[in-house]
């Protein structure tokens, strides 16, 4: 039985009658169908044209720069959010820890009257602190993540109030609009491009590139193969070899990184920061990665669905004001926006996987 | 009882590796054995895989296949006996471990990730990258060739690598498993009840896939309940039953009807038909059942299985 001779490869057909008369061919059209973020691409075309019909300032330059901009306060979140909730496990804790970094930014430069570049290199320790700290209580419990990171969550928002009023003495963090490396600080994270006459601001393009960058890491990087994996079925993934915990740790404080850049942005852009924001903003987050396609399972979506996301809560929330609505109605449209997005990435794939 | 079981000296003596020409083993299990707390889940397995055969690893649920199976994986780590791989003692702490030792395991579940498409699940945990540094990225459309060579070499000629793995049939799954096991230059390939949850005509598949390994000169451990697949393609067999070893035998020495019986289990049935008895009243069943402790004892003897049944002689010398 110990032969060493190859074996002429099974014909092609052993598999019983399977394959091509079974299986017609998928066109590019319907390829496209089974893209994650497709169902997101058809409600932000809807909504753009809605808007556009509606309100004759929404296409204006100015206005559209506006929506933009919004987009991107949660975009850039998303991002990150996208990518954790494709590994298979999301971050409640992602909204208050932006304030968290930027109160431990601006305090700490104040407390110890230092230039505010110290306090931002601070705060991005914090940021991925908060992330490691995250990911390594849910891999070493085994916990589900909503469980820790409502822990931290509610830890966090405690201690943004507590420590802010502790060492400041107020529920707003003091100015810090005078101190040493302010005005560079600003310049790199809040400060305006003059585009063809249009105010572009500077959180827009950093959202672009992290997209372009998480996209190109899920798609074109073995650390995708992994997200992807890790997300899908991590016992399947660490079977294979996949450093699964490494890979979810690593998620984590890929959130934290761009909870440090939100944060950075949101004190240089005035510059103080109120201790109790932040909290409820994580469901926004979580929902523009929803939106643009994420399986609430993990193993499934894309960073550009979550752009997608997050342009798509821009445009309902800066469209109604300038379709001069009443702003009580966006978080009502907000729901109803979830709710079709959702249905419409599941029919779409349910759709595209019969094809 | 006319099976005879392996001395593993006389192989020894007579078999060399036919990559280092020396004497030993491409893995080799002597007594080992593994409990959780005071639960023991296996003892004293004594097994070796080599170059291009297949040893088959028997037993109903519950035998210990999965225990045996995950400490060979790296899954897990024996308490008792040694492991040898290529003759150095070895205790793995990690799958990645036993990967590096060349060995790959097929699990039941595939270890497959179903959204993902295939080439990514072919080359999952162990991804070709070009370009370096922080722009290390996958060479996509090599991994992607790849994939569909390898699976061409195994007899499934796909259309599309693209398409999530989960809308494979299991038998090209399982196919897809094996060839990256393969490829990834497995010496030994563990297949966990591959033939479980397939139809006949897939399990015929895939039996070809396991030879198809073999003539590569793999190493296979062919893990079963069903002996009617494991007879015809495997070299040894190795018979589990409530956590130990209950036989280990060359193909030469036994057929595929002793095989069945040692399986089957003869003295249950026989306990079976005993309780019946006592019972009274259900006369066909007890006959069916009569007939078949016939059947068995006809490949091995009734006196043999009677004292199977007893508990205390399960440690008598034939089984030890």
């Amino acid at each position: 039985m110990a032969s060493t001779t190859t074996l002429p490869p099974a014909p092609a057909s052993a598999p019983g009658p399977r394959g091509d008369e079974r299986m017609g061919r998928r066109s590019p059209f319907q390829k496209l169908l089974g893209r994650p973020e497709v169902g997101a691409l058809v409600g932000a075309v809807v909504l753009f044209i809605f808007f556009s019909l509606v309100s004759s300032t929404f296409l204006q330059p100015n206005a559209f720069a506006t929506v933009l901009y919004g987009s991107s306060t949660i975009g850039i979140m998303a991002v990150g959010v996208s990518l954790l909730m494709i590994g298979g496990e999301f971050d409640l804790s992602a909204g208050v820890a932006v304030i968290s970094s930027a109160l431990t930014a601006s305090m700490f430069s104040w407390y110890f009257s230092m230039n505010v570049w110290v306090g931002v290199a601070l705060a991005l320790v914090v940021s991925l602190g908060i992330g490691f700290v995250n990911g390594y209580i849910l891999v070493k419990t085994k916990l589900p993540s909503f469980i820790v990171t409502l822990a931290t969550f509610l830890m966090l928002t405690g201690l943004n109030l507590a420590l802010t009023r502790a060492i400041g003495g107020s529920v707003s963090s003091p100015s810090i609009a005078t101190m040493d490396g302010f005005a560079s600080a600003r310049a790199v994270f809040a400060s305006d491009l003059n585009v063809g006459g249009v105010d572009i601001k500077i959180p827009i393009v950093y959202w672009v590139i992290l997209v372009l960058i998480a996209s190109w890491i899920l798609l074109r990087t073995k650390v995708g193969n992994w997200i992807f994996a890790a997300g899908g079925d991590a016992n399947a993934a660490r079977a294979v070899g996949v450093p699964v915990t490494k890979t979810k740790i690593g998620l984590f404080m890929a959130v934290g990184f761009c909870g440090w850049f939100l944060g950075m942005h949101n004190l240089f852009a005035f510059d103080a920061v109120q201790s109790g924001e932040g909290v409820g903003n994580e469901f926004l987050y979580i929902i523009a990665a929803v939106i643009g396609g994420c399986l609430l399972t993990g193993g499934y979506g894309s960073a550009v669905g979550g752009a997608i996301g997050a342009f798509i809560f821009g445009m309902a929330n800066k469209g109604i004001v300038y379709a001069q609505w009443n702003p009580d109605w966006f978080k009502f449209f907000l729901g109803l926006m979830l709710l079709l997005a959702t249905i419409v990435n599941l029919i779409v794939k349910r759709r595209a996987e019969l094809k | 009882m006319n099976a005879k079981q392996i001395d593993q000296q006389t192989l020894l003596k007579d078999e060399k590796d036919p990559l280092t020409h020396t004497p030993v083993h491409l893995l080799s299990l002597d007594g080992v054995g593994k409990h959780y707390g005071n639960i023991i889940a296996l003892r004293d397995v004594t097994m070796a895989v080599d170059n291009g055969r297949v040893t088959c690893v028997l037993g109903d649920n519950g035998a210990g296949k999965s225990t045996l199976i995950k400490i060979i994986a790296g899954l897990h780590q024996h308490d008792e006996g040694v492991l040898h791989v290529m003759g150095d003692e070895r205790k793995f702490n990690s799958p990645r471990d036993a990967l590096d030792a060349g060995i790959a395991t097929v699990y039941q579940d595939l270890a497959v990730v179903p959204l993902m498409p295939i080439w990514r699940n072919f080359f999952l945990g162990s991804e070709l990258t070009t370009g370096f540094g922080p722009f290390k990225s996958m060479d996509v459309q090599k991994m992607k060739d790849i994939t569909l060579k390898e699976l061409a070499a195994m007899g499934i000629d796909l259309r599309d690598v693209e398409q999530p793995i989960g809308q494979l049939s299991g038998g090209e799954r399982q196919c897809v498993a094996i060839a990256r096991a393969v490829y990834f230059g497995a010496k030994v390939l563990i297949l966990d009840e591959p033939t479980a949850a397939l139809g006949v005509k897939q399990s015929g598949v895939v039996l070809r896939y396991i030879l198809q390994a073999r003539d590569r000169g793999l190493g296979v451990i062919f893990i079963t309940h069903n002996p009617h697949h494991a007879f015809p393609v495997g070299d040894r067999f190795l018979l589990l039953k409530r956590g130990k070893s209950i036989g280990y035998y060359d193909k030469k020495d036994i057929t595929l009807d002793e095989l069945t019986a040692q399986m089957a289990g003869g003295a249950e049935l026989a306990e079976l038909a005993h309780e019946l008895e006592q019972l009274g009243g259900h006369t066909q069943a007890l006959r069916e059942v009569q007939a078949e402790v016939a059947g068995v004892s006809e490949v091995t003897d009734v006196t043999d299985v009677a004292g199977a049944a007893d508990d205390s002689k399960e440690s008598s010398p034939r089984h030890a």
